[in-house]
């Protein structure tokens, strides 16, 4: 018993009906969406506190806010970003009309993960839904108080002829994934991405991936250590390590080490206090698996600050470790946990080479009072996106696109990036019939004269172009 | 394999493609490789698709010189850093997007261009400061030989390398690593590609195929209709991927449509079509067997005379068709050009609805309502009205296709982009650490009210309302670099 196949035929019957084309109801339900994040805002916050312990604070902050922040942002551009794009033509096509043409694909597929469940599933959608589609969502199983709501509440939102959101574990993600969709975005990690990338094949369907990995954060010795250790704090122990663009592990020389430990150990305890475990700005580990897995890697290197953890609550101290060696298990995976190794090189040319013996990484950090070093670890690595000096604040900018390269992903979305994402761009060309005496110069029989009248015709700037 | 596919990784890792002079002096050589070695490349064309090498020139490599002119151009802007709009918290910063090349790539081509086919991806690759690794098809022997011969004469060789062979050398290949994987080919291989390339996350273009729809309107000029259908179809015997492969249209306009063609077949290929130097034959016997297997049943209007020995399938016309028989099933990518009758412009629709989503769609009409309804009520790769084929001639307008018939584009830009990385970069400086104070743990409800007050941004949205909110903000840090103090 095939449990999706009605809701799809659904969808897919109403995407062709032309339902969700019109500015006016892609409008409507962006607007319904908003309510949905208004209306529900108490429920959602509990939610989130059953699920992750998330504080008022992020939960406004990395989950309410910045989703309608997106939607704010569609609204406001839906008819700019939906309209033909006009491009520059050749001598050929002057007289032509040319543009590039938006265009839904379809029935979509939005794969959510559980660390911020909220924002991983409703940001793409406002970008599909900007961009025409009809969507299935599949919320992450882990955070369970958040996937309920989302599929008790979202849908008296939405049209439900349109969009759907589905339940199940990683078996019914799998019997999902054997159907065809027109567009599949997975937020999760680099194992299952290649799963979807594999099941998306078979009916080739286009995927955006946005995985992770070991994001690294380089600490130069010119700069204050106080300033980089409040950054580097906020950004590694927010919503408790669990974030994909989290710093994973730092590099610095042994001196920086000297001095950043210590401000490491100062920033967190004015962030949480002195028993962090009662700060109820902390949060908590998503599930048993995932504390056992981080109770683990306490146990590498040594620790320099926290490493303290309770499994009643789930509850892993603010931890920095030192003296990790690269094979030790912490820095075999991504850690998305409250845990930060540091590592010490002897140069920046060392922390190069050890950056680029590894997977590209989600984000790449490096703190540095002078630009000439940020900018150079900029331009010795690839990252999906770069910050210096900050933690993860690229992301908040809608109009810089979010995403990764090489293993930790492809595509990327936020803003008008995500109406991209999910739309065709169908090139246009509208021709006249009349002034078919130019044209002929194309048809055979071919003469080497024809040929010098097309050369003469085609010096034009700007454009290749073959008259052919 | 492993080996070829790790020296080229290594060159690349050198960081010797990467800066803008190495681009530009390559893409030169590739220039003057296209220019001195002229005869041989439409020499190897011509060969291999039994082509004039008039034709050859015309079909591929004024393609290639156009793009290469075009992208020497406009390199220089292309990869510069684009700032992107910043916000109220990241005023004082930095913000761009830096494009930056993949890392190797592997380009796949196919048999029908194979020179354009290989060389307008190449150009774009070397322009985004990839490696490369080249696979010509096999099937265009002569074409792929003469690549592997050419290519490192004019080339770095670390850095761009030909490999030839078949199916078990390109089954090889897409087992290794690849940072960008291009290929030009059948739906059904497009599959493979892209069930390889997961293995190891590569991103794919697909430029697959399909069968492209041509809908003829009553109100239009059927003389010019036919003739630039006739062009595109018959151009390169029928094998082109954005061919028109089938005609839909009102019955009553069938017999003007055979006349037509058959007039324009006859002025640009001359009495004895076998003679004239300007019509191509089929590339190898398996197709040309495919090919007359397809008119089996079917109601030959003009045309369809073969002949083995030569690979000879002359131009024809098929009416009547049922859309149950073979020849509607699959991809024709010959030169038979069956017509199927529909009531009107809205059966026409469904019926390409019906189908999977072809890499061209085309519509000959002077009413523009119609061509617009058309445009709007379905979907293809691209779109060109009241001709065929032009959309690919226009590189500012991307080429590619939608599901089945692919996914990804390039020509022009779009295969720098392609090929590219776009890196989102925020530099922001040490200093001004008070004014962060309001991010960092332990928190207040005021704390959360001025992070949706910056986040969403709740004044008004002109530009005085951002002046506004700029003083403010300045405002609030000093605010707190006060009470700092």
């Amino acid at each position: 018993m095939d449990p999706f196949e009605d809701t799809l035929q659904r969808l897919r019957e109403a995407f062709r009906e032309g339902r969700t084309r019109s500015a006016e109801f892609r409008a409507a339900q962006l607007k319904g969406l908003d309510r949905f994040l208004r209306e529900n805002q108490q429920r959602l916050q509990e939610a989130l506190m059953q699920d992750l312990r998330k504080s008022a604070f992020e939960v406004e902050l990395s989950e309410i806010s910045i989703s309608r922040s997106e939607i704010n942002l569609a609204l406001r551009n839906l008819r700019s970003w939906m309209k033909d794009e006009e491009v520059p033509r050749n001598l050929a096509t002057q007289l032509d009309s040319a543009f590039i043409r938006k265009e839904p694909f379809g029935v979509v597929l939005i794969i959510a993960p559980w660390n911020y469940p909220l924002n991983l599933i409703l940001v793409p959608l406002v970008g599909a839904i900007a961009a025409g589609n009809c969507v299935v969502l599949k919320p992450s199983e882990v955070s369970k108080n958040t996937e309920k709501i989302l599929v008790e509440m979202l849908p008296r939102y939405l049209d439900r002829s349109c969009f759907a959101v589905v339940l199940g574990g990683p078996e019914e993600t799998g019997q999902l994934l054997e159907h065809k969709f027109d567009y599949i975005f997975f937020t999760g990690s680099t194992r299952v991405g290649k799963i979807v990338m594999a099941a998306a094949a078979q009916h080739l369907t286009p995927v955006t991936l946005e995985l992770g990995g070991k994001n690294p954060c380089y600490v130069d010795d010119d700069c204050d250590p106080q300033t980089v250790a409040n950054r580097v704090a906020l950004f590694r122990y927010f919503n408790a390590g669990q974030t994909c663009t989290a710093p994973d592990y730092v590099l610095c020389s042994p001196a920086m080490q000297e001095r950043l430990v210590p401000a490491l150990q100062d920033a967190i305890a004015r962030f949480y206090g002195e028993d962090p475990r009662a700060s109820p700005d902390l949060g908590r580990i998503i599930n048993d698996q995932h504390f056992r897995r981080l109770r683990g890697l306490l146990g590498c290197g040594r620790v320099a600050v926290g490493g303290q953890s309770e499994e009643s609550d789930r509850y892993i101290a603010p931890t920095v470790l030192v003296d990790v060696q690269e094979t030790e298990p912490v820095m075999q995976e991504e850690i998305f946990g409250p845990i930060l190794p540091i590592l010490t090189v002897s140069s920046l040319d060392e922390a190069m080479d050890f950056i680029n013996r590894r997977e590209k990484p989600l984000a790449l950090y490096a703190f540095s009072r002078r630009s000439q070093v940020v900018k150079q670890v900029l331009a010795r690595t690839s990252s999906g996106g770069f910050c210096g000096n900050d933690g993860f604040m690229h992301l908040i900018l809608a109009s810089l696109p979010f995403g990764g390269v090489g293993a930790s992903g492809m595509g990327s979305y936020h803003g008008k990036f995500s109406f991209d994402t999910f739309s065709h761009r169908r090139a246009c060309l509208l021709r006249r019939p009349g002034l078919e005496k130019l044209y002929s110069v194309r048809y055979p029989p071919y003469s080497p004269r024809n040929l010098r009248v097309l050369l003469v015709a085609m010096e034009t700037r700007g454009c290749s172009c073959t008259l052919l | 394999m492993e080996r070829l596919v790790q020296r080229v990784r290594d060159a690349f890792r050198s960081g010797r493609s990467r800066p803008l002079s190495f681009r530009r002096q390559q893409l030169e050589a590739l220039r003057r490789l296209v220019q001195e070695r002229e005869r041989d490349i439409l020499a190897a064309i011509a060969a291999d698709l039994s082509k004039s090498e008039l034709n050859a020139y015309s079909h591929e490599v004024i393609t290639i010189l156009g793009e290469v002119d075009l992208v020497l151009e406009q390199l220089p802007e292309w990869v510069t850093a684009k700032p992107a709009k910043k916000n109220l918290l990241t005023m004082m910063d930095e913000v761009y997007v830096q494009p930056e090349p993949l890392g190797v790539v592997l380009i796949i081509g196919a048999w029908n261009y194979p020179f354009v086919l290989i060389m307008q991806p190449l150009i774009g690759a070397i322009a985004a400061g990839n490696a490369v690794i080249i696979k010509p098809s096999e099937l265009s022997e002569n074409t792929a030989k003469i690549l592997a011969k050419l290519l490192p004469q004019y080339l770095d060789q670390d850095l761009y390398t030909v490999v030839n062979g078949g199916v078990e050398e390109t089954t090889e290949l897409l087992k290794q690593r690849f940072d960008h994987i291009l290929y030009t080919g059948s739906t059904a291989v497009g599959k493979v590609v892209m069930a390889a390339a997961a293995k190891h996350l590569t991103p794919v273009t697909l430029e697959l195929g399909g069968k492209s729809p041509c809908y003829i309107d009553r109100d239009c000029d059927l003389d010019v209709a036919c003739r630039r259908i006739a062009w595109g179809k018959y151009m390169n015997c029928g094998q082109t991927c954005i061919a028109p492969d089938y005609i839909l249209c009102e019955p009553s306009l069938q017999s003007q449509i055979v006349q037509k063609i058959k007039e324009t077949v006859k002025e640009f290929y001359g009495e004895n079509i076998k003679e004239s130097p300007d019509y191509e034959r089929i590339i190898n016997l398996r197709h040309f067997k495919r090919l007359l297997s397809l008119l089996e049943g079917q109601k030959i209007a003009f045309g369809g005379e073969s002949d083995e020995a030569t690979r000879y399938i002359a131009p024809t016309v098929l009416t009547d068709v049922d859309p149950e028989t073979k020849v509607m099933q699959e991809e024709i990518f010959g030169p038979i050009l069956p017509i199927v009758p529909v009531k009107n412009a809205d059966e026409a629709i469904e019926f390409i609805n019906d189908r999977e989503k072809p890499l061209a769609l085309y519509v000959f009409s002077r009413n523009n309502k119609l061509v617009r309804r058309m445009i709007d009520s379905t979907s293809s790769g691209g779109v060109t009205a009241n001709d065929v084929i032009m959309h690919f001639t226009l590189s500012s307008l991307p080429f590619g296709g939608v599901g089945s018939s692919g996914m990804g584009a390039y020509h022009g830009k779009h295969t720098f982009d392609t090929f590219s990385h776009q890196r989102p970069c925020l530099l922001k400086s040490l200093k001004g650490e008070s004014a962060n104070k309001l991010r960092y743990p332990p928190n207040t409800q005021s704390k959360v009210d001025w992070a949706k007050f910056f986040l969403l941004k709740k004044f008004s949205k002109g530009k005085l309302g951002l002046l506004l909110l700029a003083i403010l903000g300045v405002v609030a840090a000093v605010l707190f670099k006060v009470l700092d103090y």
